[in-house]
């Protein structure tokens, strides 16, 4: 029902004669997303030169502008819940460690636990090829020209994968701090590399990439002496982009911080309830 | 670069609200962004003004608002900025983020005056 005048119209652009013309003049705009929401009205202000704006306060629209990614993105989500997949997007730019680390943890997981991967790039099979011989299923997603996987990629990969025993799916996304950040995959968490050769103050420069990561990791450890990396200037930078974010901190080369890593998704795996 | 597709979202739901309400025509166009929708502004003006023609925004303006972000100042308390800052404009001390929208709407139209 419309808060403003009470009717029933579902129609959200409606526009009602008002006796004085104009000013009762207003249409309905169903709120989105959340189940509580009034419905909030849009309404006119016609200006003495005859022209007459149309608008609305908040978030009253007809769909957010980026609904057709999120809509498929909440396909997968349901999806990994039903079938007990634990689904993580690794994200970071370029050259911060994803693939080396991810072949580091399926080595010392997959034994155990039924992991596989989804990885997009740009060009060439070499992620997946230096992923296969850790024995988890890898699908590699080449996205020609565009610079971060979507919603529809991943669930058309994830279709492609053998499901037996699968319980932990990587989704290795597109070297990129900034597009990516845009599109939800339906994961459960969204994990963000940060390599000590980057220098501390990404998480400022890029915020959406950051904010509301479950976990940023720090990697390439054994560089930050000689890189002049100071990793609580880093934790600081966190802290205020993403306070949630839990902070972790590992060299792929010299096994430091794996254990904590492991301990980590297996918290993760441990807390994942596909029926919640 | 994924302001195309934002445009072709917002140049559809104009065109059939334009349908709709038999607008022939619109002057000026009004999207309200997240400080966290990844959006660059000028990609977005360039997208709109190639992509518009020949639907009833052609030639329209495009006015971007920035829905305020949520932040945290240890001295000043909870504050809502327009822009993604990590200094408090009030004491200069360091800010968290707290939330901000990720999303981007069309928030407001004005149609051609007949």
């Amino acid at each position: 029902m419309c808060e403003n005048c009470g009717c029933e119209s579902p129609d959200p652009f409606q526009v009602h004669a008002g006796p004085d013309a104009g000013a009762a003049a207003h249409s309905h705009m169903p709120a989105h997303g959340h189940d509580s929401a009034p419905v909030t009205g849009w309404h006119a202000h016609p200006a003495e030169n005859g022209s007459v704006t149309w608008h609305h306060h908040g978030d009253a629209a007809p769909r957010p502008l980026l609904d057709a990614n999120q809509r498929a993105a909440d396909l997968n989500r349901c999806y990994f819940r039903d079938h007990g997949i634990l689904a993580l997007n690794l994200v970071s730019s370029p050259g911060a460690g994803k693939t080396t680390l991810l072949k580091t943890t399926l080595e010392r997981l997959h034994p155990h636990i039924g992991c596989a991967v989804v990885v997009g790039d740009l060009e060439t099979q070499a992620d997946a090829e230096a992923l296969r011989p850790t024995g988890a299923p890898v699908i590699q997603i080449t996205t020609g020209t565009v610079c971060h996987l979507d919603a529809r990629m991943v669930a058309a990969a994830v279709a492609r994968l053998p499901h037996t025993g699968l319980r932990l799916l990587f989704i290795e996304n597109v070297g990129n701090l900034v597009c990516p950040a845009s599109f939800d995959l339906g994961e459960a968490h969204r994990i963000v590399l940060l390599a000590t050769t980057e220098g501390e103050n990404k998480p400022l420069k890029y915020p959406p990439i950051f904010h509301g990561a479950r976990a940023v990791v720090i990697t390439k450890t054994d560089l930050a002496e000689p890189a002049g990396f100071r990793v609580e200037l880093a934790r600081q930078a966190i802290t205020q982009v993403a306070p949630q974010a839990e902070v972790l901190t590992l060299s792929s080369r010299n096994g430091d911080g794996l254990d904590t890593w492991v301990a980590f998704l297996d918290r993760l795996l441990q807390a994942f309830d596909p029926r919640g | 670069m994924h302001e195309v597709s934002i445009c072709e979202a917002l140049l559809d739901q104009l065109t059939s609200l334009a349908a709709q309400q038999g607008w022939p025509r619109l002057r000026r166009v009004w999207v309200r962004l997240g400080l966290l929708s990844g959006v660059v502004p000028d990609a977005l003006e360039f997208a709109f003004a190639a992509m518009a023609t020949g639907t009833p925004a052609e030639g329209a303006e495009l006015l971007l608002e920035n829905e305020p972000g949520h932040f945290d100042c240890a001295v000043c308390g909870e504050l809502e900025l327009e822009r993604m800052d990590f200094t408090c404009p009030q004491c200069g001390g360091a800010l968290q983020l707290l939330r901000a929208g990720r999303d981007l709407w069309l928030s407001g139209v004005e149609p051609m005056p007949s």
